[in-house]
């Protein structure tokens, strides 16, 4: 069994984001960048399916050079190979470029599967793995809260509205994995070692065989207008008196001021 | 331009979600002068039709198939993308429901066009329609317009968009969808409904959330009662979740669900950035919390400082005669 797994290097959810003056650029200069969190669970389905069925993992991602620490982790927790695609042509790419990036680089691969994290933290568009499957003409299941696999088919539990969706697929397929799914290991001290002597193999737009008019801002679909800050909340009241009483007020504030109840 | 809106039906019923991207399709129509389809698929949902039409379909595309009985991103991939071909459309519309996420890239990538995920507002200037959409959870908006003359597709969050009253006598259009059983690759076996058919934190328009300050999972039934009463979801923060006091689906915040309800009662929940994040664009916040120094009243429009298992009670009761005196 081998498995691809998609991986992000992305801003932490501490981030606080902040706006460059001129408005079209975000200033995470501050920001700490890590494994996107819903690619941990990737990592580690794909890790617990090798362990049980043997295989490779290799794990993807389309960044600049710092985008290697998240592939060092990737290798760290277990996987056997890793793969950088880099290149300024890709600076600006939406989703739908990403996607068809990955796409190249995967055709490059022999895999029975390819994973993912539900969605990346920052842009959370939640495209990336659909789009995958659509460009490798393979089905795709998101949201994944629960995978087994039986021979060339899988059957799966997916989040939805109030409850959860049993879907049955044939492989290979894009799986994009939701917390829930298992608990990710950290890496051993010996993992990190190791992983220092891993490939990480990186391919060029060229090498893909990909160029500006596929990828990059030049190809993307949409326009950036401005970034913006949500608006401040109007200053709040904390109540006050004993605790029955300001029981009562809030009640009273909800129905008759707020209207909300 | 003229709009497709892709209507989610779950068991014959629309979603009202997919009314306010109806809605919201029949504005943008109007606004660029043109006009807007619906494209529904099931199995016996013929009747669905009449219902988008007051909403604003001046056509509905129907794939009433035993085919689309169970969702299959392929088969419903493959069946919004020809109704996309047949209407002559520019833009796809639906909402970001567990299914319009799924659904929409494989329809977005198949015509090979840009997607807009969980779009929050739009306007139109000079006949080009601009979209507001969070990233970071809502820690900050990115503010985009197609590049001219292209499709393109978005989905809009639930419960933001209203549900208009734009009445048409839709002309109802059987959808040659050409989907064979050889497309469906991956498809719903089963729905599994979440115990006690509890309202999902996404869907509700009120939300009553524990946080760390629960204590453990047992109490989480006095949230549940307010709940109840309140026609409320019960939601939670992430350090409840990951103590293992309730089920991720429950979660708000950056690593959970993004909500706008029109109440968010916060109890016990200090207010990480990452919880913030999650449920600022709330209407109105309600914070209950012993430490009054919690960054939860920062962004709470009421707040009580108190311990929440004297609070929720009494809140609790408080609500009950208020619904007593109707």
């Amino acid at each position: 069994m081998n498995i691809l797994v998609c991986v992000k290097h992305v801003p932490d959810t501490e981030t606080r984001v902040k706006i460059a003056p001129d408005g079209l650029h975000l200033d995470l200069s501050e920001a700490n960048f890590v494994m996107n969190p819903y690619d941990e669970y990737a990592v580690e389905e794909a890790l617990q399916l090798k362990e049980k069925l043997g295989g490779e993992v290799t794990v993807l991602t389309v960044g600049g050079d710092d985008a290697t620490k998240t592939l060092r982790q990737a290798l760290a927790m277990g996987a056997d190979k890793s793969v950088l695609i880099s290149d300024a042509a890709f600076e600006g790419n939406d989703a739908m470029a990403t996607a068809k990036t990955l796409a190249a680089a995967a055709k490059k691969q022999s895999f029975d599967l390819v994973l993912a994290g539900k969605h990346g933290v920052g842009e959370d568009n939640q495209q990336v793995g659909s789009l995958l499957a659509q460009f490798l003409d393979i089905p795709a299941v998101t949201v994944v809260t629960k995978l087994e696999l039986d021979g060339t088919n899988a059957k799966c539990t997916r989040e939805i509205e109030g409850g959860a969706e049993v879907v049955k697929t044939s492989l290979p397929a894009v799986f994009t994995c939701q917390k829930g799914l298992n608990e990710p290991r950290y890496p051993s001290l010996k993992g990190i070692m190791q992983a220092k002597k891993k490939e990480v193999t990186t391919y060029s737009a060229a090498d893909l065989g990909l160029d500006g008019s596929s990828v990059g801002a030049g190809a993307a679909a949409f326009e950036l207008k401005k970034y913006e800050l949500p608006p401040p909340r109007p200053a709040g009241r904390v109540l006050s008196g004993e605790i029955p009483d300001q029981v009562k007020e809030l009640v009273q504030l909800l129905h008759e001021e707020a209207k909300v109840i | 331009m003229n709009v497709l809106v892709f209507a989610e039906q779950r068991s014959g019923k629309l979603k009202k979600a997919s009314l306010e991207a109806m809605s919201a399709g029949r504005a943008i129509a109007d606004q660029t002068g043109g006009s807007a389809a619906a494209v529904v698929l099931g199995q016996s949902i013929g009747s669905l039709a009449e219902e988008l039409g007051k909403v604003g379909a001046e056509k509905v595309f129907v794939g009433d198939d035993g085919i689309f009985e169970q969702y299959s991103s392929d088969a419903y991939g493959l069946a919004v993308a020809k109704a996309f071909g047949a209407f002559g459309a520019d833009v796809l519309l639906m909402s970001a429901t567990a299914m319009g996420k799924d659904l929409a890239p494989r329809v977005t990538g198949r015509l090979d066009m840009g997607l807009l995920s969980d779009v929050t507002g739009y306007t139109v200037e000079g006949g080009a329609v601009v979209f507001t959409r969070p990233i970071f959870s809502g820690k900050a908006f990115a503010t985009l317009t197609p590049k001219a003359g292209k499709p393109f597709g978005v989905t809009l969050r639930p419960n933001v968009f209203p549900v208009g009253d734009a009445a048409k006598t839709p002309e109802v259009v059987p959808l040659e969808h050409g989907v064979t059983s050889g497309d469906v690759k991956a498809v719903v076996e089963q729905i599994l409904a979440a115990e006690g058919g509890m309202l999902d934190v996404a869907e509700a328009d009120v939300i009553i959330s524990g946080g760390r300050g629960m204590k453990g999972p047992e109490n989480y039934k006095i949230l549940e009662e307010l709940a109840g009463l309140l026609g409320a979801a019960v939601g939670a923060s992430r350090a409840a979740v990951d103590a293992g006091w309730i089920d991720h689906a429950h979660q708000v915040g950056q690593t959970g669900k993004v909500v706008s309800p029109s109440l968010y009662i916060a109890c016990g929940i200090s207010g990480a950035i990452q919880h913030l994040a999650g449920m600022s664009s709330s209407k109105v916040i309600v914070a209950v919390n012993k430490d009054p120094e919690a960054p939860i009243f920062k962004v709470a429009n009421y707040g009580i400082v108190g311990d929440l298992f004297e609070v929720v009670p009494l809140l609790t009761q408080a609500v009950k005669e208020l619904k007593a005196q109707g």
